[in-house]
């Protein structure tokens, strides 16, 4: 290669001489964080779901001798992993929209937990949107709940003691990932992710790009409302659905057989022909 | 709230204050019409006002004096000056003058206009006489090509089809033939979309079998015309989205074909004939599924809870709403929940498929009773059958259903000689059903 420099000089992006052969390498890493990315991040990871267990709902306390009419009960909104792991790895940022009659009814929470406090005497449904980080998913997705203040069994005096508590069991579903975001959460406990295929490579995680949020624990483990969270077993579900299975399997058999055996039977005492198709 | 209206100052920002504004302008009735008048209209003013509302209350002006006279009046439109007479208004003793007023309207088409020679040269064709041709422009000239009245007078029978034919080529060949180069006339539409005869006839053929369908007909028709939308929108799903599921839409080709060999429709969809067969048994369940499928992993994020009333609802897309309701009622009974209390991604497959099974379930439970009520009709017995104990409340389907069903279903059938049947159908139908037969 005796090209003369200056002709060079105009394709320096080219590295294509000896001098700069070993070039090529060094620019993929020092590029490697960008470049996986913007590759790593467009590229996607089909065949492999990732699923965020969640649980959302509401705690609301009476507050006793301290109520007043405007404001009797103190209730807390919250959104938490299942296992009660810091969402924030997924989650960046979770919107609560209150009834209007609240001031700013819109309560943007920017860190884990995802959680919001207030004082109110009125339920309503609360609109909970929740935003990810932008290599997870650029959509939001919307949950709502409806605040219970006042418990199931009317008889007696409200106590301050327990709270009303009222939680659903979802999950979010994430069905082609970027390798970025898998690469990031791959082991953490709360999120799931199923076994890669064999001989899967992974870009090395790049550092986590808007974690500007200090690390303080995101997690619900020690929660103090961690004493009524709810529990949600699929064990119990399952066993109910398998047993139901069974069941109907059993007479969907029985009905097979008899329709076989009706199918049979020859007719008996047919009338004269035109009886019935008329 | 409070403390905003006692200091005076605005409920809500200015901008939410001007929407009602704009509003009620269009609300507003135009003048010129009574309130009730214009709210004949629906409300809403047409978007080409036919009269102008202000002429409707217009009296004429004073100082014309009208009268009403009997005169004689010509048309142009006449050849023969035939006099005629009307009720003409008359202005202050002056009558009106002009045309009458309806010869405008007397247009007639230029037909074409062969000589002999030209005949000779251009227009000779094994099918049709000279005669003949010529007797059919004399009566396309005077009935302006309305072609069914020029078949009814046409002295030999042909069909319209053919006559169309022979004169839009007659017509084309001349046109061709005087035009000083080709090139001229290529525009034409006479010359660039010739009169395709076998198209016609196909094509009215066509229309008259969609005229002549019956209800049932028109419904499998749409029926067989939404799974095809449906085939085509998964294929583009799964097109887009890349997905190797060949098998799904090939699969339905193959039922929606054999939905469509209805004797002679050529009105429905073709794009089913051309879909390629597979030899895998079709089911628009997996193909109702697979789409679903497909449209979730478009979605980049999902709720396990939609995704499954998703797959739920294309599982039941092929069930009424009362199959519905009794899948429902069925989970109830096995003390299930409706919708589960810990979706997970095994426990909403697990209920996917229980609804499904509970789906093939009822059908069955369907088809027994109706080879019950086909099998018991042939025996006499079964009319004079009251219906005894009440329903057996437990989950299990009770074989004796399909005997007290009888009557009334064969009520439906309008046979006679069943004079039973009255009487005992109310009494029937005020217990409470867990099976009707009308729901089949």
């Amino acid at each position: 290669m005796s090209l003369p420099i200056s002709a060079r000089k105009q394709g320096e992006n080219q590295p294509d001489d000896a001098a700069s052969a070993a070039k090529p390498p060094r620019i993929k890493i020092g590029k490697s964080a960008e470049d996986s990315d913007k590759k790593g991040a467009n590229r996607r990871v089909k065949d492999v779901e990732i699923c965020v267990p969640i649980v959302y709902g509401t705690t609301a306390f009476y507050l006793g001798r301290k109520a007043s009419e405007s404001q009797s009960h103190k209730w807390t909104v919250y959104v938490r992993g299942a296992t009660n792991e810091d969402l924030g790895v997924v989650i960046k940022r979770v919107i609560f929209q209150l009834h209007p009659s609240f001031n700013n009814p819109t309560r943007v929470v920017e860190s884990p937990p995802f959680e919001l406090s207030e004082c109110g005497w009125g339920e309503f449904e609360i609109a909970i949107s929740l935003f990810f980080h932008s290599d997870v998913c650029d959509k939001h997705l919307d949950l709502y709940h409806h605040l219970k203040l006042y418990p199931e069994d009317e008889s007696g005096p409200q106590t301050t003691k327990k709270p009303v508590v009222v939680e659903s069991y979802n999950e979010i579903v994430y069905p082609d990932p970027s390798e970025n975001f898998l690469a990031r959460v791959q082991n953490h406990p709360a999120v799931i992710v199923p076994r890669l295929p064999a001989g899967f490579n992974l870009p090395d995680p790049a550092v986590s790009i808007e974690t500007n949020y200090e690390k303080e624990k995101g997690d619900t483990k020690d929660h103090p409302f961690s004493q009524w969270f709810m529990n949600f077993s699929e064990a119990d579900e399952l066993l109910k659905l398998a047993a139901a299975r069974q069941q109907v399997q059993a007479h969907i058999v029985k009905l097979r057989r008899q329709l076989s055996v009706m199918d049979g039977l020859p007719q008996l005492s047919k009338p004269p022909a035109g009886y019935e198709f008329s | 709230m409070d403390a905003k209206d006692i200091l005076g100052l605005p409920k809500n920002s200015l901008p939410q204050e001007k929407k009602p504004r704009p509003q009620k302008d269009s609300q507003r009735k135009p003048d010129g019409i009574s309130r009730e008048v214009y709210a004949l209209t629906g409300g809403l003013a047409p978007l080409m006002p036919a009269i102008d509302a202000s002429q409707l209350k217009k009296r004429p002006p004073t100082d014309e004096k009208i009268t009403w006279q009997w005169l004689p009046f010509t048309s142009s439109a006449r050849k023969d000056n035939l006099q005629l007479y009307h009720w003409t208004r008359v202005v202050n003793s002056v009558p009106p003058t002009g045309d009458y007023s309806f010869a405008k309207y007397n247009k007639s088409v230029d037909v074409v206009k062969y000589t002999d020679e030209e005949y000779e040269k251009y227009l000779t064709d094994p099918m049709w006489t000279k005669e003949e041709t010529d007797q059919l422009f004399d009566l396309c000239q005077r009935f302006d090509l309305r072609f069914i009245v020029i078949a009814d007078r046409f002295p030999s029978s042909r069909t319209v089809e053919e006559l169309k034919d022979r004169y839009y080529s007659v017509s084309r060949a001349m046109l061709i033939a005087r035009a000083p180069s080709p090139g001229d006339v290529s525009g034409h539409p006479l010359v660039k979309e010739p009169y395709n005869v076998s198209q016609e006839i196909e094509r009215k053929r066509a229309l008259c079998m969609v005229l002549s369908q019956t209800k049932h007909q028109e419904r499998k028709d749409a029926e067989v015309l939404a799974e095809a939308k449906r085939i085509a929108e998964s294929r583009m799903v799964t097109r887009v989205a890349e997905e190797s599921e060949l098998p799904v839409p090939s699969n339905a080709a193959p039922e929606s074909a054999e939905r469509t060999s209805v004797p002679g429709d050529t009105v429905s969809p073709s794009s089913n004939v051309q879909l390629p067969s597979a030899a895998v048994a079709p089911s628009t369940a997996t193909a109702d599924n697979a789409s679903t499928l497909a449209s979730l992993r478009m979605l980049r994020v999902y709720l396990r809870t939609y995704a499954l009333e998703q797959m739920v609802q294309a599982a039941s897309s092929s069930a009424g709403l009362r199959t519905i309701k009794r899948v429902e009622q069925t989970l109830q009974e096995l003390g299930v929940n409706l919708k589960p209390r810990v979706p997970t991604k095994l426990v909403c497959a697990e209920h996917l498929e229980l609804r499904k099974e509970i789906l093939t379930l009822l059908n069955l439970q369907k088809q027994l009773q109706y080879k019950e009520a086909e099998g018991s009709s042939f025996r006499d017995g079964s009319y004079a059958d009251t219906p005894g104990t009440p329903k057996d409340r437990t989950f299990v389907p009770d074989m004796s259903f399909g005997g007290e069903r009888v009557g009334k279903r064969d009520q439906k059938r309008k046979a006679p000689g069943r004079l039973s049947e009255a009487p005992s159908s109310p009494a029937q139908s005020k217990r409470p059903r867990k099976f009707k037969a009308s729901d089949l």
